[in-house]
């Protein structure tokens, strides 16, 4: 099956796609909805309609029941992103670490706002909540890896990595 | 005296080999072949293992519930949707030693005649989804997980599944919805999840923690579990400790120790960090009520508060506060109440699911409100204001998250209403940066 513009998986993300919907009773493959986001946030970067109406298709849902579903929930993007996507966290026990002031430095230091995307197109700053990661904070999250005990300095190390 | 955590520490021992040389899996060799599911939900029973994701319910009780029509499927769900400010236990036992829980799933589905369990892990961790990933396939490898486990007749099969980013989908229900592929509303009780859960079957959730509590409890037997602890409150139990202390991280406490030993010996958090002294803990993770430095260390009697359901709810709401999650959060005499207040109202506001209309918009009100008073705007009302929204959430709301949004912010007032005023009052001094009001005669300032 394929989705508007070409949009398809690559065959081995279908056979996982496969696996994952069989983890359900039969019937019930509409439970595979958020494992599927995730892997078609992975391939595309962000939820476009398209991925999305996809991602429907596969599952032999309504779009309008994905649509729903990833706007609920804060990992997915509706909206192009940068390269490297930086999620830091601004609840409470971050901010008793100073975190307020490392986030501040992230975003000068890139010239953006939060939600911004800075010029070059590599980095977006978006503030998320809690990622249960307290005593190590402050806490910023790229894809999968935390950056833990995060400093100005830190922070410049690993944008001056990444942005090379 | 450590139950979860001895071996979190040896190299190695997030992969099956290492797990089993020291002592993993023998307690699905003892359930699966000498036990019946009976007894084991017998021992969990008289252990008085009570939920540690935060409401403290006696998870042997609610096992009890579990409907059991025939030819119905059951599930076990355990909820790894972790999300609650302070908390990160559960990442880190997860993190660490997967094989703690997969063991304890395995147990604890056979007690329940559950042949397929799902752990729902909040989408964030998916480098944690992995690591558990890798050691399910590890278990199936060795013939603990999949058809005729260890040549008992019993089969289980476990899975994975991840979250999206939503603090709601840590409450059952709204996981429950979550992992049937919808938003995290939480649904209307009765019936509850025992009776009609996932797929309207019956089902149980249960935290990480207290899921893999029940292996040492098939090992070593219920009533030695309850000898460990204080009264109600037995066993041990992991503390996330965050914020101003020397050294931050998770601890796994025998209940009953005093709080001024948790938070003061080297043990366990080490002191206030150098230089500084105790202002406020928020004991239990965000949503539970936070207590100035002389009340979460002495009880309005005149007691040490120690570290036990009851202990740390002693003298209710007005003196009091409770163990919740276990998310102990400590600030010294630099942190801003308000803006402490401001960050948990925010949480609250951004994480309630929209669908109970007190939540929704006080949630809304209680950080817009806080957050004018931050800013140095705020109004003389605004204070009382702020009690009246609280009040008129808690218990007006399907779940409790209205409840949680509420005792942080009301509870705040309760204990530095000072402080709220100095930043109405005084917003010229409130706004310079790093400001801080300072209690005269109060044992943090100076």
């Amino acid at each position: 099956m394929e989705g508007k513009n070409n949009i398809v998986f690559p065959a081995e993300t279908l056979d996982l796609v496969k696996k994952i919907i069989a983890r359900y009773p039969e019937g019930k493959q509409k439970s595979a909805l958020l494992p599927i986001l995730h892997l078609a946030q992975a391939e595309w970067k962000w939820c476009s309609p398209e991925v999305m109406d996809y991602v429907a298709s596969l599952l032999s849902i309504k779009p309008v029941e994905v649509y729903e579903v990833a706007s609920f929930y804060t990992m997915f993007h509706l909206e192009p992103v940068g390269e490297h996507v930086i999620e830091y966290c601004r609840t409470g026990p971050c901010c008793l670490m100073g975190g307020v002031e490392v986030y501040d430095h992230l975003k000068k230091r890139l010239g953006v706002e939060t939600g911004g995307t800075s010029a070059d197109g590599k980095f977006t700053v978006k503030e998320v909540e809690c990622l249960a990661a307290c005593g190590w904070g402050p806490v910023f999250q790229i894809r999968e890896k935390f950056y833990m005990h995060l400093t100005k300095e830190k922070v410049d190390q690993i944008i001056d990595e990444l942005g090379k | 005296m450590k139950i979860l955590t001895e071996h979190i520490e040896v190299p190695g021992i997030e992969t099956i080999d290492v797990y089993r040389k020291h002592g993993g899996y023998q307690a699905v060799e003892k359930a699966l072949k000498k036990m019946t599911p009976d007894e084991v939900t017998e021992e969990v029973k008289k252990s008085g293992l009570r939920g540690r994701g935060g409401a403290g319910f006696p998870v042997g009780m609610k096992w009890s519930f579990l409907a059991k029509p025939e030819g119905v499927p059951r599930y076990l769900v355990c909820n790894a949707d972790e999300s609650e400010p302070g908390t990160f236990k559960d990442h880190y036992l997860m993190w660490k030693s997967p094989h703690t829980l997969i063991e304890g799933m395995i147990v604890s589905s056979f007690a329940l005649g559950a042949n397929t369990s799902y752990i729902y892990v909040r989408g964030e961790l998916m480098y944690v989804i992995h690591i558990l990933e890798k050691a399910i396939q590890e278990a199936y490898d060795k013939g603990l997980l999949g058809k005729n486990i260890l040549g008992s007749g019993y089969d289980l099969d476990l899975f994975v599944q991840s979250g999206g980013g939503a603090y709601i989908c840590g409450e059952e229900t709204a996981l429950l919805e979550s992992l049937e592929g919808k938003r995290g509303n939480p649904r209307n009780k009765p019936p509850f999840p025992a009776v009609k859960g996932l797929w309207q079957c019956p089902t149980v959730v249960n935290n990480v923690e207290s899921i893999a509590a029940t292996s040492w409890i098939v090992n070593n037997g219920g009533d030695a579990y309850a000898q460990i602890g204080v009264g109600r409150s037995t066993g041990t139990k992991l503390i996330s400790a965050s914020g101003h202390i020397r050294k931050p991280g998770v601890y796994e406490i025998p209940l009953g120790i005093t709080v001024e030993d948790f938070i003061y010996s080297d043990e366990w958090c080490g002191g206030i960090r150098d230089g500084h002294k105790l202002k406020a803990v928020v004991a239990g993770g965000s949503s539970v009520p936070i207590l100035p430095a002389e009340m979460i260390l002495t009880t309005a009697t005149g007691e040490k508060r120690l570290m036990t359901y009851e202990s740390l709810s002693d003298g209710g709401f007005a003196t009091g506060t409770m163990l919740g999650s276990g998310g102990f959060i400590v600030m010294d005499e630099t942190t801003c109440i308000v803006h402490n207040t401001l960050t948990f109202a925010r949480f609250y506001h951004h994480e309630s699911c929209g669908q109970c209309s007190p939540c929704r918009e006080g949630t809304g009100w209680m950080d817009k409100v806080i957050k004018r008073i931050e800013l140095g705007q705020g109004r003389k009302e605004d204070i009382d204001l702020l009690v009246d929204v609280a009040k008129k959430i808690e218990g007006n709301t399907i779940c409790p998250l209205g409840d949680a949004a509420a005792w942080p912010v009301s509870a705040a007032i309760r204990h530095f209403r000072d402080e709220f005023e100095w930043h109405i009052e005084h917003p010229e001094l409130a706004t310079q940066p790093g400001a801080v009001y300072m209690r005269p005669g109060a044992s943090w300032s100076n």
